[in-house]
């Protein structure tokens, strides 16, 4: 662990002066190495604000995690990234999303182009009712990759990424992803949406419906992926977030108007150890929720 | 142990109850097993290798070709025969000489029936698949509120309707316009009461597909079209069978709008565009027949229809389950 945090320590020394403490200020010209870019960012469903003008930027190949009790938008957030939200009536953005610079929201941008570039991770393993290998090779072929080779190729690469190929290669035609235990459904999910090598995979609490081995397992695997991938994860889990993560956002629902907010975001050995907002150091001192 | 004052009045409310609904049960399945059991006691003896192999034979024909003698009378003379016979008798009063003639044995079979029924529902059923299917799709998958509730509504109210109306309507649509009974006309019928079946099973087993799958997808980048074929229709395959099934079994049983629209017939006809036999149409006549011999081939047929509706259900859920399961 301690190796982890040197290493977390190194790889955030270059965005010291990128994410500062209060991210909403910050002009965007200096957002060189940010994947994703959240300008005053504020979603509603229906009438109800959900998210109010939240503003931060993800940088890329590092784990970003969202933290907060429930009911703070912190899943909201992450699903807007890819809108995930455009199947749900009533739904819509204000101010920016930027991905690679460009407004997710704006109106030419196909999210289903949008989905195959920024990967998901859902909080209940849902893999589908196929076999294993249909389950990885889904995203490739929903790419319209046809060569069956290439696609045997990259179900491999892809299962052993997610250090599942081991336990699954002799039953790959066989056996139904639904067929596994939750643990190795999640890692079959993580391979599936690394499969077509996306450039962001957002994690809406990938653990949660895990025990604890099965827990670290996903961990592992986070660590191993942050080098190729930019990850989101949004978690529940504190201990998680300080293991997993190299930056940390702190979500908080408004008493007064009930929609959520970004308190503070930071390094997140930065925000383990020395917060600089009271809510989130009581938040992350179990004092609060 | 301390026995509370109106005890046994309880046991005795929940016993009365229990046994209510025993007998209640009891009398929901009696019609059923009796129809069953009559059926078959009845059918059962039409039942032989010529039956499924053999079309219509009129009485008289069938006897001369089991005696070597000469029919009774002309066979092409549609009127032969009734009322005033030979002798001067009329049929049925005790004293024709020929009565043996007509109580004589079920002859002939109703291949021509099983063979209709087949081709005239499989038709309807093909009809109303792609339509039923992509209704429910939409239903469930590609929904605004608004319309899906009248789309459904039109559909509960469709399937609930007698059936005797979807005969009238294509009577008069296709029937008379062409001024031609065929079992093309049939199927049409069948398919109109078909549709709603097949949208509304559709519907419900796609949406009883977890939310999650659909979003898993979403989520890899597929279209909604995609996604719906690749994984959402496989998920709920068995469902979706076991509602066709309920559609073909519904077609195949239905006599009234056949009335109006096949007309039925007493020898093997394929032409889709001329009257076609089938097995309800079949039973209906047969059992209005005076012939003993043809009221029991109408058992038979109805029979056959039973066994017919009952095999296809159990080969289709074979097939379905080893699709299923072969995976797994």
């Amino acid at each position: 662990m301690t190796m982890r945090s040197a290493m977390t320590l190194s790889r955030s020394i270059g965005f010291a002066d990128l994410v500062g403490t209060r991210t909403r200020t910050r002009p965007a010209t200096d957002s060189v190495n940010a994947k994703i870019e959240v300008r005053n960012f504020s979603f509603f469903y229906g009438n109800f604000k959900a998210i109010n003008t939240v503003s931060m930027d993800v940088p890329a190949n590092h784990v970003t995690a969202i933290i907060g009790p429930s009911g703070c938008g912190k899943s909201t957030l992450l699903r807007a990234i890819n809108r995930m939200h455009d199947a749900t009536i009533g739904a819509r953005a204000e101010g920016e999303m930027r991905f690679d610079g460009v407004n997710v929201y704006d109106q030419d941008v196909d999210s289903v182009l949008l989905r195959r570039r920024v990967g998901m991770v859902f909080q209940r393993p849902n893999p589908f009712q196929l076999t294993i290998f249909d389950n990885v090779a889904y995203g490739l072929r929903v790419n319209g990759m046809r060569d069956k080779k290439l696609i045997a190729q990259k179900v491999e690469e892809s299962l052993k990424r997610a250090a599942l190929w081991d336990e699954v290669k002799d039953r790959l035609f066989k056996s139904l992803g639904t067929a596994l235990s939750g643990g190795q459904q999640q890692r079959l999910c993580i391979a599936r949406a690394i499969a077509s090598n996306p450039e962001v995979i957002l994690m809406d609490e990938p653990c949660s419906a895990l025990d604890p081995i099965a827990s670290l397992k996903i961990e592992d695997l986070i660590d191993d992926l942050r080098d190729q991938f930019t990850i989101v994860i949004v978690t529940h889990n504190m201990q998680q977030a300080a293991r997993v993560s190299d930056l940390t956002a702190f979500m908080l629902m408004n008493r007064a108007t009930r929609a959520g907010e970004l308190i503070e975001f930071d390094q997140t050995d930065k925000m383990f150890t020395a917060p600089s907002d009271q809510r989130t150091e009581d938040y992350i001192s179990g004092q609060f929720g | 142990m301390n026995t509370p004052k109106n005890y046994r009045w309880r046991k005795f409310v929940d016993q009365f109850m229990r046994g209510s609904a025993v007998v209640a049960t009891g009398c929901a399945v009696i019609p059923l097993i009796a129809i069953i059991g009559y059926v078959l006691t009845l059918g059962a003896s039409a039942l032989s290798v010529q039956f499924f192999t053999d079309i219509y034979q009129p009485p008289n024909m069938a006897q001369a070709a089991t005696d070597g003698s000469e029919p009774a009378f002309d066979p092409n003379d549609p009127f032969a025969g009734i009322g005033a016979t030979q002798d001067g008798a009329v049929v049925g009063d005790g004293s024709n000489p020929e009565a043996n003639v007509y109580a004589g044995a079920p002859v002939g079979g109703v291949l021509h029936g099983i063979v209709g029924t087949l081709i005239i529902t499989g038709l309807g059923l093909l009809l109303a698949l792609p339509i039923g299917i992509f209704a429910g799709i939409y239903l469930s998958e590609y929904r605004n509120e608004r319309y899906a509730t009248i789309v459904r509504f039109c559909c509960d109210v469709l399937s609930g309707s007698p059936s005797i109306v979807a005969g009238v309507v294509i009577y008069v649509l296709v029937v008379i316009q062409s001024q031609q009974f065929s079992a093309f006309a049939g199927s049409l019928a069948l398919m109109i009461l078909m549709i709603p079946i097949v949208t509304r099973t559709t519907e419900e087993m796609l949406k009883l597909v977890p939310e999650s799958m659909r979003e898993a997808a979403r989520g890899l980048g597929a279209p909604t079209w995609y996604s719906t074929f690749t994984v959402i229709i496989p998920a709920a395959l068995p469902g979706i069978v076991t509602g066709v099934m309920l559609a073909f079994a519904r077609g195949a049983g239905e006599t009234a709008p056949l009335i109006l629209t096949v007309l039925g017939s007493n020898v093997m006809s394929t032409d889709l565009f001329a009257p076609m036999a089938s097995l309800p149409l079949l039973t209906y006549r047969y059992t209005e027949s005076p012939y003993p011999g043809e009221n029991t081939l109408a058992w038979g047929a109805a029979f056959v229809l039973m066994m017919l509706v009952l095999v296809m259900n159990i080969l289709v859920r074979v097939a379905t389950r080893r699709r299923a399961g072969a995976s797994r």
